[in-house]
């Protein structure tokens, strides 16, 4: 392998990794506030690329519009979902809630087919993000370029509001314990609608980022991406966000190399291989809690 | 009601069961869709209380179902295509020698799909089953992805055909195949449930920690559970590739496991009958009584709206989050079917319609 080819993919690997650690946040963000796994989460990441396809292609607005429109219907749809879906089983065991999350993936996706149809899309170009630049001998475009900056700098600005605001450090709270915030006089709802929003915006951004470089969107296009970043949570711990990032750029590094050394249709299968080695070994992902045994 | 009369009961609604599906069997129209739904249903009944064996006797909230049906589905499949029907069917990668001439009848090879599955279960089992709660649900998940993609990856296309699948699988000997091994099956299931494994099962799903403290063995018992579970969930896996009579590794995706959650979701988690009532009433559901709702119709020159292609899915989803939200016992809860239960059921019906509104003084206030 040459040097321009391995930083190519060097480039292309944390590029992708970068759009998983943006949707492995949204998982982990509320496993950590509701000890839930978000099956939805891949769905609202399709529907965000349907709701861009709806501005920029079916109402002609300017991409710049487009994109803000795009992040408010997810979060809309996002919090949406959380109160018709989720909140009504705050009470009752986990399992149903659970559930409840693969009834809502099951209901995105056909209400996706039938609103859109299952034929595939094409999604529309942004001009800005298409432009090829090149570093000697490296060319790429801008968009895998600035993934990895904006996912860095999604994770120093969520951490800034989760360490150094009010709203962040009843979020810290409400995840060490639920029972005790509530008592302890958290607005456990603005919390959790709080969570959602900062999910979605960032799954609406990663949505955007993940369908430029690629040809269409069909409405299980968010199913296995959502099923790959839900395994980047967990693998970095789930709960925790740093471990999101650096799980999802692990993930998105080892897939690129692996489809560069020409076992492609491997890819996915040695994702989920690292998953079930990562658990046995670190029951909780690498950066995880520990567990105690409550008796 | 006492006891003689019960089993007069249960043998009467037995043969009643019996008797209709001979009925539907020897009369009805080949084509017909109550065939189809009472013959799919069957398989998903099998399947639906094999993952309640696991996920609602057990408490172990497992994925992989899918995985495991595809396991089954392809060990009978490649050991049954007849053997001047193999060329036809691996007519672009070949098929390996030592599978050439492989013929085995169809009883066998349903064994042989549900014995790799559950060897697979035993050899996954022990690592996974180790995983608390949530993160045992993602390595199944995880697990049933694995399988799906490796069956239809290129280095089994001698064994799996690839992504091409296999056709020309033997079918049904007769219509009532599916009713046959189903019946054994959940038969056997039920056995083992009231014995006192069942027991076991029950009392690790409430609690542990306890279980554990009361000389129940856990890791034993959740690997014999889970082994069990996967030896039947391939059983039906084999089922459907005798009815499917074709089956590619997208037969089996994560979806389908979701979907069989659903039916035991609706049936009661910890419900056999609950389970099997589920099954045929979501097949029916989704295959035949909604299937109006994907037709656009018309009433007069007024259009209805809404209705086309795909319509028919999202009423049924909306339907499914309904019962999750509303309704979380389903059908059954976690009680059996039982004839006191039912005399109980009219009663208490009997009592809303007539014997309340009485009491008020006006029927029009119940």
């Amino acid at each position: 392998m040459t040097t321009t080819a391995f930083l190519q993919y060097c480039l292309a690997g944390i590029s992708i990794g970068g759009i998983y650690a943006l949707i492995a946040i949204g998982y982990t963000m509320v496993y950590g506030i509701l000890r839930l796994i978000n099956f939805a989460h891949g769905d609202i990441f399709m529907m965000a690329a349907y709701f861009m396809i709806f501005a920029m292609v079916d109402f002609m607005i300017p991409w710049y519009i487009s994109a803000g429109i795009v992040i408010i219907s997810t979060i809309l749809l996002g919090v949406l979902i959380e109160k018709f879906a989720y909140s009504p089983l705050r009470s009752s065991p986990r399992m149903s809630i659970m559930i409840s999350a693969i009834g809502v993936s099951f209901l995105l996706q056909n209400l996706a087919t039938y609103l859109f149809s299952a034929l595939p899309k094409q999604y529309p170009s942004i001009p800005i993000l298409n432009k090829t630049l090149t570093f000697g001998e490296v060319s790429t475009s801008v968009v895998t370029f600035i993934t990895p900056i904006i996912t860095i700098g999604a994770l120093i600005l969520l951490m800034l509001i989760i360490k150094k605001t009010k709203i962040g450090m009843a979020m810290r709270a409400v995840s060490k314990d639920f029972e005790t915030a509530k008592l302890m006089g958290i607005e456990i709802n603005t919390v959790i609608s709080v969570t959602f929003i900062i999910g979605c915006f960032l799954a609406a951004l990663g949505s955007m980022l993940y369908f430029t470089p690629r040809p269409s969107v069909f409405p299980l296009a968010g199913s296995l991406p959502g099923l790959k970043c839900f395994v980047a949570a967990v693998f970095g711990g789930i709960g925790s966000i740093p471990g999101a990032v650096l799980g999802g750029f692990l993930i998105g590094i080892s897939e690129t190399f692996i489809k560069a050394a020409g076992y492609s249709e491997f890819s996915d299968v040695f994702t989920f291989v690292l998953l079930i080695v990562v658990l046995m070994f670190r029951p909780t992902g690498l950066f995880g809690e520990t567990l105690a045994e409550k008796v | 009601m006492k006891k003689k009369t019960k089993i007069i009961c249960s043998i009467i609604a037995g043969l009643v069961i019996a008797a209709f599906i001979f009925y539907v069997g020897e009369e009805v129209s080949s084509s017909s869709m109550l065939r189809t739904v009472l013959q799919l249903g069957t398989i998903y009944a099998l399947v639906a209380v094999s993952m309640n064996l696991l996920n609602g006797f057990t408490g172990l909230f497992s994925l992989g179902q899918a995985g495991f049906m595809a396991i089954g589905a392809y060990t009978y499949a490649v050991l049954t295509i007849p053997v001047d029907k193999k060329a036809n069917v691996y007519y672009l990668y070949g098929i390996t020698d030592s599978l050439a001439n492989v013929e085995l009848p169809l009883w066998l090879g349903i064994i042989a799909g549900g014995l790799l599955a559950a060897l697979l279960a035993a050899i996954v089992g022990a690592p996974v089953l180790r995983l608390k709660s949530d993160y045992f649900a993602i390595a199944t998940l995880g697990f049933s992805e694995i399988v799906r993609i490796l069956v239809g990856s290129s280095p089994f296309n001698r064994i799996t055909n690839g992504s091409l699948g296999l056709n020309n699988i033997p079918g049904n000997p007769s219509y009532y195949t599916p009713f046959i091994v189903t019946a054994i099956c959940i038969g056997i299931i039920v056995l083992l449930l009231t014995s006192s494994y069942g027991r076991a099962f029950k009392a690790i799903r409430e609690d542990e920690i306890a279980a554990e403290a009361m000389g129940i063995k856990l890791s034993t018992h959740k690997q014999m559970s889970f082994i069990i579970s996967s030896f039947f969930t391939g059983i039906s896996g084999a089922l459907l590739a005798m009815y499917l009579g074709a089956i590619t590794s997208t037969t089996f995706p994560i979806m389908l496991t979701y979907n069989i959650l659903l039916i035991i979701v609706i049936g009661g988690m910890g419900s056999v009958t609950g389970s099997i009532i589920a099954a045929f009433l979501v097949t029916a559901a989704k295959e035949w009584w909604l299937r109006f709702l994907d037709q656009p119709m018309m009433i007069g020159d007024f259009q209805v709206p809404l209705l086309r292609t795909g319509f028919r899915m999202v009423v049924f989803s909306i339907i499914l989050m309904l019962v999750v939200l509303f309704w979380r016992r389903g059908i059954m809860g976690q009680k059996e079917f039982s004839w006191d239960g039912l005399i109980h059921f009219f009663k208490r019906i009997k009592n809303r319609l007539w014997g309340n509104s009485t009491k008020k003084g006006g029927a029009l206030n119940g």
